[in-house]
């Protein structure tokens, strides 16, 4: 078959040719679904960071002076709640995955793009009902976990609202899940072999696999939950005859796997921008493919490791102990694969890059903190305390939302057009690593040393060091302004990408910058390397038309 | 392979087509089908969990003295055949439309949604018939819990055989070569067949 390559274009063409009100429609098309999934999270998660600067306001000083104890609670349910089902679940999903997905598989939209824009549109009213229960009754005040029976004892209005909130967040969810399942496995294009997909494909994939499987789980329990609230049942109040243990192990048999929600698709995202700036191969494409299955699957039977204090017997310690740790296994292949991607690789420390590496850092060491919680004699030791939260923040915040800056500084040409700032860019890495590691950090040996979480008040002891997560705190909130001024300005000045400034071979680089409203002018490329990046020519197997030729002739520098 | 015209005009006709383009037009129903059944997945692991809290329930937590777990089973066995056979009735609707034989088509039709209303009309006359309420106890709620969100997937069926059984009158769009619709219900219908038979299983039998 013949390529149609477009030509670079010499000027940045504007955002969409349909005109910026295209973004608060209800718009089908899977790039503008994934740009609104983008900006509406991005907004939340200002939301969510200036109740986390609330918080850590609260925690400069052992009393509690700056906000009321119940107003603290709230604040302390709202900022977990909007930061995991408003910002990164519908960030590492919806967004990066509806913008990428179709690219990568070749097609021209989703599956089902009318039920796509359903799932983005239950976002914004979930939200706003949610931050909206703070002003008309109170919020929720019994954590993101809602554990009854305090969920049972604390004001019932802002609860109700706080589950109808998230039963409506969760089907948004599902409806992705089935989505992005229907078109990874139902939508290639012909020619396209699983195993020659990018593999932010195969994290999706597994990510939809445990939405769908695990989410309904929730929403289940939240409706009898809410039963208990409302018609006084008693499935959970052990007053009326229930079993509050239960609602642990339905609710963590969702939010356990909901971790791997939030991580695998950051894995999936990192392992497309590492080949593309270190010009290397993805080491061990094969073992990343089974090592996400492997944690797909492991995700799902080992929730009862954040119930080691509940009561729970000996045996279940024993299985959720070993499962736990086998989870070791395939994330640590996939920490070594990308170490092996850099090695010996032209590596690009740009901001995409420095990021990346960033989230490798403090993944790990995220990671080896959860193996050793993962130990019932360690964990009982610093249960519910802030080694807990240190962990947890490790594993969303430098995990996570580290790809998600990484994915924006590399994705970003691919939407506007242009170039971001680099030196304000490395500002923003310097900031954010600097800060996180200072916020994060001492909450380790805070929680090791007995400072219990979801506290306004504690030991003077820790003042200290409290004040110091603080001020690693707001260095976080710093950080993000020059972010945000990167983000306005070089959508209006930034410089000019053309269609490929990385020289990258995933098919979302192969048209032009925007893409076109059905993502290619001609006909979908077929790329069966997706990473054939720095090897000699003759190393490639180069059937029909690979995206390593059309690397070759769209490279501007090669033309010349 | 085809190519699309990116003019914005024919947008909406190009969205359509996507099946058509990546798979075929001959397959154009069949990833709406599998992603009915990637919902039913999630859908039925709504009811699993149901059932695992039922059952620690069950083993874990001892009822008040003078409640018991035992129930009249000869209303719940004559709803389960009627169910069972309303997914027989279903299936002859759909063997019957691969024919090209609407009519009959919409004759079992008619009979699976006259079945499927018996059954919800059995489900109300056994609410009404037993000794305990909502809030009476764990088991109570448990099974009415239950059996209320399994009774709201039949009502939510019966009302879509209604709208299959009026898209097949005369210039509807099931009669007109459309079968999606009434396969996708068919699958709906079995599927909450299936998970009623878990279900008296575990709470009926059990």
């Amino acid at each position: 078959m013949t390529l149609t390559l477009p030509s670079a274009s010499p000027t940045a063409a504007p955002l969409q040719p349909q005109g910026w009100l295209r973004y608060l429609s209800f718009s089908t098309d899977h790039k503008v679904i994934g740009l609104q999934y983008l900006v509406c999270s991005f907004i939340f998660y200002l939301v969510g960071g200036a109740l986390a600067g609330a918080i850590r306001t609260e925690l400069l000083t052992p009393i509690s002076d700056f906000l009321p104890r119940e107003t603290y609670n709230e604040v302390l349910t709202l900022h977990g709640t909007v930061m995991i089902f408003l910002w990164i679940v519908p960030v590492v999903n919806g967004a990066f995955g509806n913008y990428l997905i179709p690219f990568y598989v070749g097609a021209r939209d989703m599956a089902f793009p009318r039920l796509n824009a359903v799932a983005f549109w239950l976002i914004p009213p979930a939200g706003l009902l949610l931050i909206s229960s703070y002003f008309i009754a109170s919020a929720a005040q019994s954590g993101w976990t809602a554990y009854p029976p305090l969920s049972l004892t604390t004001p019932a209005t802002g609860q109700i609202i706080w589950i109808l909130s998230v039963l409506l967040l969760g089907g948004s969810s599902i409806f992705g899940g089935i989505n992005f399942i229907a078109t990874i496995l139902k939508l290639r294009r012909p020619g396209l072999k699983l195993m020659q997909l990018p593999m932010y494909c195969w994290a999706m994939l597994g990510t939809s696999i445990l939405v769908v499987l695990s989410t309904p789980v929730l929403a289940g329990t939240l409706v009898l939950l809410s039963f208990d609230i409302i018609a006084h049942t008693g499935f959970f109040n052990p007053a009326l005859g229930g079993n509050a243990v239960v609602y642990q192990h339905l609710f963590w048999f969702y939010s356990h796997p909901a971790v791997y929600i939030m991580v695998l698709p950051a894995f999936g995202l990192v392992s497309e921008i590492l080949p593309v700036h270190a010009r290397k191969p993805l080491f061990g494409y094969t073992t990343m493919v089974y090592s996400i299955m492997g944690i797909v699957f492991l995700g799902l039977i080992v929730w009862a490791h954040h119930m080691f204090t509940s009561g729970t017997p000996p045996w279940m310690r024993l299985f959720f102990t070993i499962a736990t740790a086998f989870i070791a296994v395939p994330t640590g292949i996939k920490f070594f694969n990308w170490l092996a991607t850099l090695w010996g690789g032209k590596i690009a420390l740009n901001s995409a890059m420095l990021f990346s590496c960033g989230f490798i850092l403090n993944f790990v060491f995220g990671g080896i903190t959860g193996v050793a919680l993962a130990q019932v004699p360690f964990d009982i030791h610093v249960h519910d305390t802030y080694f807990v939260v240190g962990h947890f923040h490790y594993i969303v915040y430098g995990g996570t939302v580290f790809v998600i800056f990484a994915s924006i500084y590399h994705w970003y040409p691919k939407v506007t057009g242009r170039l971001m700032n680099e030196p304000l860019g490395r500002l923003h890495v310097l900031l954010t690593f600097v800060g996180f590691n200072l916020c994060f950090a001492p909450q380790h040996w805070m929680g090791l040393n007995g400072m219990p979480r979801r506290v306004a008040e504690y030991d003077p002891q820790f003042e200290l060091i409290n004040q110091v997560s603080s001020v690693g705190a707001l260095l976080m909130a710093i950080s993000t302004l020059p972010f945000l001024v990167n983000v306005v300005l070089s959508a209006f000045r930034g410089e000019p990408a053309g269609d490929n400034p990385w020289n990258a071979l995933t098919p979302e680089w192969l048209t032009t910058s925007p893409p076109p409203v059905e993502n290619w002018h001609g006909e979908a490329p077929l790329v069966h390397e997706p990473y054939g990046y720095g090897v000699e020519p003759g190393a490639l197997s180069l059937a029909a038309t690979s995206g390593r030729e059309i690397w070759a002739v769209g490279d501007p520098e090669r033309k010349s | 392979m085809t190519s699309l015209s990116s003019n914005p005009d024919q947008r909406q006709g190009a969205l359509d087509a996507h099946g058509a383009e990546h798979a075929g037009a001959d397959h154009h129903g069949d990833y709406r089908m599998f992603g009915l059944a990637t919902f039913l997945v999630a859908d039925g692991m709504t009811f699993a969990g149901f059932f695992a809290a039922y059952l620690t329930f069950r083993a874990v937590n001892p009822l008040p003295s003078g409640s018991t777990y035992e129930l009249e089973l000869l209303l719940p066995t004559l709803n389960t055949v009627i169910l069972l056979v309303s997914s027989f009735t279903f299936h002859r609707a759909g063997a019957a439309l691969r024919q090209n034989d609407t009519d009959r088509c919409q004759r079992w039709l008619l009979i699976t949604a006259a079945l499927g209303f018996s059954f919800l009309a059995g489900q109300m006359k056994e609410y009404f018939s037993l000794p305990f309420g909502l809030t009476d106890n764990l088991f109570a709620s448990t099974f009415y819990a239950i059996t209320g969100f399994h009774g709201l997937h039949v009502t939510l069926g019966g009302l879509m055989i209604l709208i299959v059984w009026w898209q097949s009158r005369n210039g509807g769009r099931v009669r007109s070569g459309d079968h999606f619709p009434l396969e996708a219900a068919e699958l709906y219908w079995h599927f909450v067949d299936g998970i009623w038979v878990v279900l008296y299983g575990i709470l009926y039998l059990l």
